[in-house]
């Protein structure tokens, strides 16, 4: 099976780790992974802060990049929503992409059929579902058994694990106290569970919470869900 | 809607004061939490929630396709039960219309249903200016006027105030407005409801004229509907000479069986209820029982601009159940009067704009007022999309101009995008240069005053890739 690796943008400039972790998962569970070259952004940020106009030419290029696959896989839940719910609105070609779109943990437990993917990381972790992968993908119970196979990993579960971390994108920038409030509570329960870790499937999120925790100075690191099935016994995560 | 609300600075600055208040933070978490989890479990307890809420939201769409048709069917159905049907284009006619039928009734007091159609209009205000006076009945919209507050929640709109705040106010008010608070008045709610229910008995019982809203008018029989908790709707609805009845014309529904779904999903998206204690129906007048006049005044006040809009009719869908209230992470820190409107929360956030246009600071602001957490769409009974329209509303915004810098940026960064050298070019600049950026740069306030900003790696992933899978 071949696919292509939708990095996203945010992980392509920020977050290359989990692109990387992307890839070792796939290819360790014999998948071919193909990385387009051509690919940027989803068009997500300008068409969620009402810059349609903006946003065309982002999709257009995605699609481009894509449509030849019939698997495009993301560590991203809110990139792989966009494209599976409001690529419809930009026309045939961008329509056809969305079925083909998927959040890395629904392209494992749901395409692949596995839970185990063979990974090792022992320490204590609490899962943060974020709204994309929980409400508009409906990634369900995916994650969370994808983290309970793993070798090592103790689970927690985070309090309010539902409710948004405040992250929303622009509405972080746009709306900063209300935001941050959001943030701050979200860091509170997940220090509350003692986990070592705070995981998401959203880099973006994480960008958000990891920056509270940081300032903050709190003992929790965050880490991407890709970057925890990537670790195996031979060669564990390391910083 | 009223003047009462314009001038309002736009929702960021507005929502500051509220999430720096440790006790409205308190009230509002306690509250809102609360009715949320009722709610799940009221909700979880019938086995076709789905095609209840499938089944109101198409008989909503429905009506709202043929709302002329059914509107006129209204009319008819209402003055040939002795009711008399008045149109209202805006707010200052449906005002006009109210006080000329209570001045023509020789009464200068009138007692009132809760009803958000009359706050939206700003109903009291005008009778006032008018010489009359309006009791508002309600336990919580009692709490607001007594303390000369705004509501800031549909359903419970004194929500912003704890116990003890309101035994205060009791203590303190009650006597300008008619008979005092008990001495020794305790917080306890029974203690705080008797007061409530001594007050308002001797307005009940004096009452000529009464105003209410309705949630819903049935156009083939003329029946008007209200759901209610206290018993004080059913007592103005009862016992004054005259009805007056102000409804926006959206709350319209075809048939009397349609009150089927709604009856199901309304109390349990509102109050957790199975079923809401009080349920007052009444068609045009009957002799020898109850208001011997009634009038219905029907209320456009923007609905009709909002129905021309494809995407964002779905919002007159609103049964005004205020389960997105409940659920908003947003509106259960900034609390409901960062708003500035009757309708704060998610379906405020939609409406508001949408009723009054997008020309004022807090209306182009209320759009962006969202994480689009999603979470309103997934408990609203009828079905709105309301994270949909909130980004079709920003369109509009960012369409009328009034962000130039931010659209400059989005160009600039959408061409950027769009050329993915340059964007490498960029990533790796960025990265090499990485030891030497400042933890906050300039322009970077609204991120960094409360977060860091994440540390850039060594190297993008597009040059990952190519050194090592290529």
């Amino acid at each position: 099976m071949r696919v292509a690796l939708f990095v996203t943008c945010v992980n392509d400039a920020v977050y290359p780790s989990t692109g990387v972790a992307t890839v070792r998962i796939l290819e360790r569970l014999g998948v071919e992974v193909d990385f387009p070259a051509d690919q940027t952004c989803c068009g997500q940020p300008p068409y969620n802060t009402g810059y349609r106009r903006e946003t065309e030419p982002l999709v257009r290029r995605t699609v481009r990049a894509f449509e030849e696959y019939a698997y495009v896989v993301t560590p991203s839940g809110s990139c792989a929503a966009m494209v599976r719910h409001h690529y419809a609105s930009f026309g045939d070609r961008a329509a056809a992409l969305a079925p083909r779109t998927y959040e890395l943990s629904e392209f494992l437990v749901d395409v692949l059929g596995v839970t185990d993917v063979g990974a090792y990381f022992p320490y204590t972790v609490t899962y943060h579902p974020s709204c994309h992968g929980l409400r508009a993908l409906g990634l369900g119970t995916g994650p969370r058994r994808l983290l309970d196979a793993v070798k090592g990993l103790d689970l927690r579960e985070l309090p309010g694990a539902e409710e948004c971390c405040g992250f929303g994108g622009t509405f972080a920038v746009k709306n900063p106290d209300v935001s941050a409030a959001m943030g701050r509570d979200k860091v509170r329960h997940a220090l509350s569970t003692g986990a070592d870790v705070l995981c998401g499937a959203d880099n973006s999120c994480l960008m958000h919470l990891g920056g509270i925790l940081r300032r903050e100075g709190a003992p929790l690191r965050t880490l991407h869900l890709a970057e925890i099935l990537a670790s195996t016994e031979e060669e564990p995560w390391r910083e | 809607m009223s003047d009462i609300f314009l001038g309002m600075p736009a929702f960021p600055r507005a929502a500051k004061a509220a999430v720096h208040n440790p006790t409205l933070r308190a009230n509002l978490r306690h509250a809102t939490h609360t009715i949320r989890t009722k709610r799940a479990r009221a909700v979880a307890e019938l086995d076709d929630w789905d095609r209840l809420r499938e089944a109101g939201r198409r008989i909503k769409d429905h009506t709202l396709r043929h709302l002329d048709t059914y509107l006129e069917q209204l009319e008819a159905a209402v003055t040939r039960a002795g009711g008399t049907v008045h149109w209202a284009a805006d707010a200052a006619e449906a005002n006009a219309i109210v006080t000329a039928l209570v001045q023509a009734t020789g009464e200068r007091e009138v007692v009132k249903v809760k009803s958000m159609a009359t706050q939206e209009i700003g109903l009291n205000e005008a009778l006032e200016a008018a010489g009359i006076t309006a009791y508002e009945t309600d336990l919580a919209e009692l709490i607001v006027q007594l303390g000369d507050d705004r509501p800031s929640h549909i359903l419970v709109p004194a929500i912003h105030r704890n116990r003890g705040e309101i035994r205060d106010l009791f203590a303190r008010t009650m006597a300008d407005w008619g008979r005092p608070a008990p001495d020794g008045l305790t917080d306890t709610p029974a203690d705080l409801a008797e007061a409530a229910r001594l007050h308002l008995r001797e307005k009940f019982l004096r009452a000529k004229v009464a105003v209410s809203g309705a949630n819903f008018m049935v156009a083939e029989t003329g029946t008007l509907v209200v759901l209610e908790s206290e018993g004080n709707g059913r007592m103005c609805l009862t016992l004054p000479e005259t009805l007056i009845s102000v409804v926006g014309i959206e709350k319209t529904i075809p048939t009397w069986r349609d009150l089927e779904v709604f009856l199901q999903t309304l109390p349990r998206s509102s109050t957790a209820e199975r079923m809401n204690p009080y349920t007052s129906m009444w068609t045009g007048t009957t002799d020898g029982d109850g208001p011997r006049a009634f009038h219905l005044v029907l209320l456009d006040n923007g609905r009709t601009d909002t129905l021309a809009d494809e995407v964002g009719r779905q919002a007159l869908r609103c049964i005004r159940c205020s389960a997105c209230l409940n659920v908003c992470p947003v509106y259960e820190r900034a609390g409901g009067h960062a708003y500035g409107s009757v309708y704060p929360g998610p379906i405020g956030a939609i409406l508001s704009p949408q009723l009054r246009g997008t020309t004022s600071e807090i209306d182009a602001s209320l759009p962006y007022a969202s994480s689009l957490c999603g979470a309103c769409y997934d408990v609203c009974p009828v079905a709105i999309d309301i994270p949909e329209v909130l980004v079709h509303l920003r369109e509009r915004v960012a369409d009328q101009g009034g962000h130039r810098l931010e659209q400059a940026a989005v160009k600039v960064a959408s061409w950027v995008l769009d050329h993915p050298a340059v964007l490498a070019a960029g990533e790796r600049l960025a990265a090499r240069t990485r030891r030497a950026h400042p933890a906050r740069p300039p322009g970077t306030k609204a991120w960094t005053e409360s977060r860091d900003l994440p540390e850039l790696p060594a190297e993008p992933f597009r040059d990952w890739w190519r050194k090592n899978r290529t």
